[in-house]
């Protein structure tokens, strides 16, 4: 039985990553560098105003003299700077008219099951998105704006809604955070910006979907969600890339930021190229996602599906300021081949009566390895908080890795706090019993994993649902025998 | 229905089945009694196709066909069902899905339509209701939590469901209270008929004074030593087995 899955799990390293194909469109490309002068070409071709020039510049400076974190269990090959390109963009691009997309572009969305025509869309569901560095289209627009909710891309946000983008934009996140967020702060190229105004709950999903398709660039996108008082919306990301040899990085800021009684859930179904079995190729994804409830009676959820990337390095997190403010994590990472993954959350508890949180399922199979790393911090006035975790590991095979580090800092002794982890292999018993009611191999290890990763799925919008588990059902074909 | 011939059978060079002989038509009960660790759980997870096992030599024929080489969910669709003594749970999957999954492969293997949702439903809730067990049931993770007595009708419930040809019990009425043994007897008294067959094993008199066996085996380390009718059964209850060892 051993040998036999060994066999199997084998075979399923050669499962066909189906977002593979690369489009071949005219782009303009900067050449391979970063300094000041990118940074400012970058800027310019944005046509940016000064202050976002000047606070670029200075998250540069920071950037130079800080140095890139070794504290999580990755390992990868170094990353030279200096020979990515720090922007690309399709040659024609327009985001008034889908008309003048190069239809390429649409093309290659349809072929990610993505339509950028309206009619054709997903019910409910309103989409922008991003190509290589820039963003191509903006659906639903209209329709948003008769609510006063501002749904577009970050760079049109700079041009039209400025006062909003200066105020909050680094609020979360400072432009010092860390190596990538700063790397990001310097050269963000384009991203998604929502705003959603007082008392209005948004009447669809939004998502971005975010596709690298350029060689040897960088993808530094900036997302910007803000709430304002007693609204809510819920938002979906979504990310695919080409399969190259070579690996290429991703370096995202995610900043949420709820008031007074708003709700924002965000949901990621991040399936990036994971490199081939020997582990050549796939996406750096190096990603700094932060959110923070800054009124009371406000809640910040991220929900997370993570397939794809060569290395993931991610924490999205709450800071709970407001009282009696909740943040929430929900997370499924899957490893398999080679894949790395060192991700969790950081839960920081400010108000009173907050509550978190977190739940993980993480799923390595292959020689996958797969590290949860999660704090939680309870400050001195956070009187009465709450927070509850549960991660759990289910390995598949022998050669892979589960890994939980828990970091918990308690300072004010009111706090309640239950912590609960677990590691197991997919049972022989299990698989034994489902084949013996006559459920295929394949079918019952799906039906396994879909099971451990429930309480996750039951947080995710619908639609997205049943993406995520076909999703994995694909990624663990022929895992086991 | 189904032919066994001088299996044998070990696990990590260990033997344990020591050349079984049985054979079980259409519409006959068969019970095995047998001590602790004598080799019964074994024999019914070697005929399910348990992969932990290794088949040393004989074979397992179902309705002419030889399956000795078949791989677990071929035999299960071929008709082979086991009730399992320790059935293991599966955290986040719903009784519903798992069955109406289970029987979809059957009917799918047998040319049938697939079910959908909702004529499945009423078709499980026919089968709860008989053996007491509250519709919740069928949204509860499969034996996740359950009782003793709930995972025991848990498999009586698929057993009706699925409808095999061969259900072979094992101790499904061990650790059972007095209604919950009537109400799994009813169970298996409800799916047996003149085109199928029951194989059961059973350390106890009681569940066979409501499933009238057609003929009883006695088992010691691995073999089948003796075979008769019910008046076996009552002989074990009283002297135990050490009569039958020279
Ligand atoms: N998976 C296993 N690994 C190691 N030994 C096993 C395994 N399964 C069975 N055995 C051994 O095989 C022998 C027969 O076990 P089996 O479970 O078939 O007995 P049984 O007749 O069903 O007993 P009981 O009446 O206690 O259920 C025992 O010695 C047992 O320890
Ligand atoms: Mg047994």
């Amino acid at each position: 039985m051993v040998d036999k899955n060994q066999q199997v799990i084998d075979k399923t390293l050669d499962q066909e990553y189906k977002y593979g194909f690369s489009t071949d469109i005219e782009e303009t490309k900067f050449e391979p560098g970063l300094n000041e002068d990118v940074i400012k070409k970058l800027s310019k071709i944005k046509k940016e105003p000064q202050w976002l020039l000047d606070w670029r510049l200075k998250a540069f400076d920071n950037w130079k003299n800080m140095s890139e974190p070794t504290w999580a269990k990755i390992k990868y090959e170094p990353i030279d700077y200096q020979a990515l390109s720090y922007y690309a963009a399709p040659k024609q691009i327009k985001n008034d008219s889908l008309d003048d997309v190069d239809p390429e572009i649409i093309e290659t969305y349809n072929k990610l099951g993505i339509s950028l025509n309206e009619q054709k869309r997903m019910q409910g569901v309103a989409v922008d998105a991003v190509f290589d560095s820039v963003s191509i289209a903006t659906t639903f627009k209209k329709e948003l704006s008769k609510h006063g909710i501002i749904f577009c891309s970050f760079s049109e946000a700079v041009q039209d809604h400025p006062e909003l983008v200066k105020k909050y934009l680094g609020s979360v996140i400072p432009a010092t955070d860390n190596y990538f967020a700063a790397l990001n702060s310097a050269v963000f190229s384009d991203g998604s910006f929502v705003y959603i105004p007082k008392g209005v709950k948004c009447p669809m999903e939004l998502s971005t979907y975010f596709r690298i398709n350029a060689t040897n660039t960088g993808q530094f996108e900036r997302t910007l969600i803000v709430a304002d008082e007693g609204s809510h919306v819920s938002y979906l990301e979504g990310c695919t890339a080409p399969m190259r040899d070579e690996n290429q990085l991703h370096a995202a800021c995610v900043e949420l930021v709820a008031h007074k009684d708003s709700t924002i859930k965000y949901s990621t179904i991040q399936n990036w190229y994971s490199g081939d079995k020997e582990g050549k190729g796939g996406i750096y994804n190096f990603v700094t996602k932060r959110g923070i409830c800054l009124g009371d009676n406000s809640k910040i959820s991220w929900t997370q599906v993570e397939t794809g990337s060569a290395v993931t390095w991610k924490y999205p997190s709450v800071i709970m300021q407001g009282d009696n403010s909740v943040g929430e994590f929900y997370s499924v990472a899957v490893t398999k081949n080679k894949q790395q993954a060192d991700t969790g959350t950081k839960m920081i508890h400010i108000g009173k009566n907050t509550k978190s949180t977190i739940i993980t399922k993480g799923i390595s199979a292959g020689e996958g390895q797969n590290t949860y790393r999660g704090g939680v911090k309870i400050l001195k006035n956070a009187e009465n908080a709450q927070n509850f975790s549960q991660c759990d590991s289910i390995l598949i095979g022998d050669k892979c890795g589960a890994h939980t580090f828990p970091y918990i800092d308690v300072n004010n002794p009111s706090a309640k706090m239950e912590h609960e982890a677990t590691t197991s292999s997919i049972g022989e018993d299990q698989l034994f019993y489902c084949n013996q009611r006559g459920i295929k191999l394949d079918d019952a290890v799906s039906m396994i994993v879909n099971g451990f990763c429930k309480e996750v799925f039951e947080e995710l919008p619908m639609e997205f649902a049943v993406e995520a588990k076909q999703l994995i059902e694909v990624t663990l074909e022929n895992s086991v025998g | 229905m189904i032919k066994i011939e001088n299996l044998k059978a070990s696990i990590d060079d260990k033997d344990i089945l020591k050349g079984i002989n049985l054979d079980i038509p259409a519409g006959e009960v068969h019970v095995i009694m047998g001590r602790n660790g004598s080799g019964k759980s074994t024999l019914a997870n070697v005929i399910a196709g348990n992969e932990t096992y290794e088949v040393d030599g004989g074979n397992i024929t179902m309705e002419d066909t030889d399956i000795t080489e078949m791989s677990i969910e071929n035999r299960a669709l071929e008709g082979i069902f086991l009730c399992f003594q320790y059935p293991v749970a599966i955290p986040g999957v719903s009784m519903a899905y798992f069955l109406r999954s289970a029987l979809n492969a059957h009917r799918k293997y047998q040319g049938k339509e697939e079910m959908d949702a909702l004529e499945f439903l009423n078709k499980a809730k026919a089968i709860l209701s008989e053996l007491g067990l509250d519709d919740s049931f069928l949204k509860r993770s499969i034996n996740d939590g359950f009782s003793g007595g709930e995972k025991k009708k848990s498999e009586i419930l698929q057993l009706l469901t699925i409808d095999p040809k061969l259900a072979v019990l094992d101790e499904t009425d061990s650790g059972l209270d007095v209604d919950a043994l009537r109400t799994v007897a009813k169970g298996v008294n409800k799916f047996k008929n003149e085109n199928n067959s029951v194989l059961i094993i059973t350390h106890y008199q009681r569940l066979l004074d409501y499933i009238k066996p057609d003929v009883v085996h006695l088992m010691i380390d691995g073999q089948i030593v003796k075979t008769g009718d019910m008046s076996l059964v009552e002989k074990v209850e009283k002297d135990g087995y050490s009569w039958l060892e020279k």
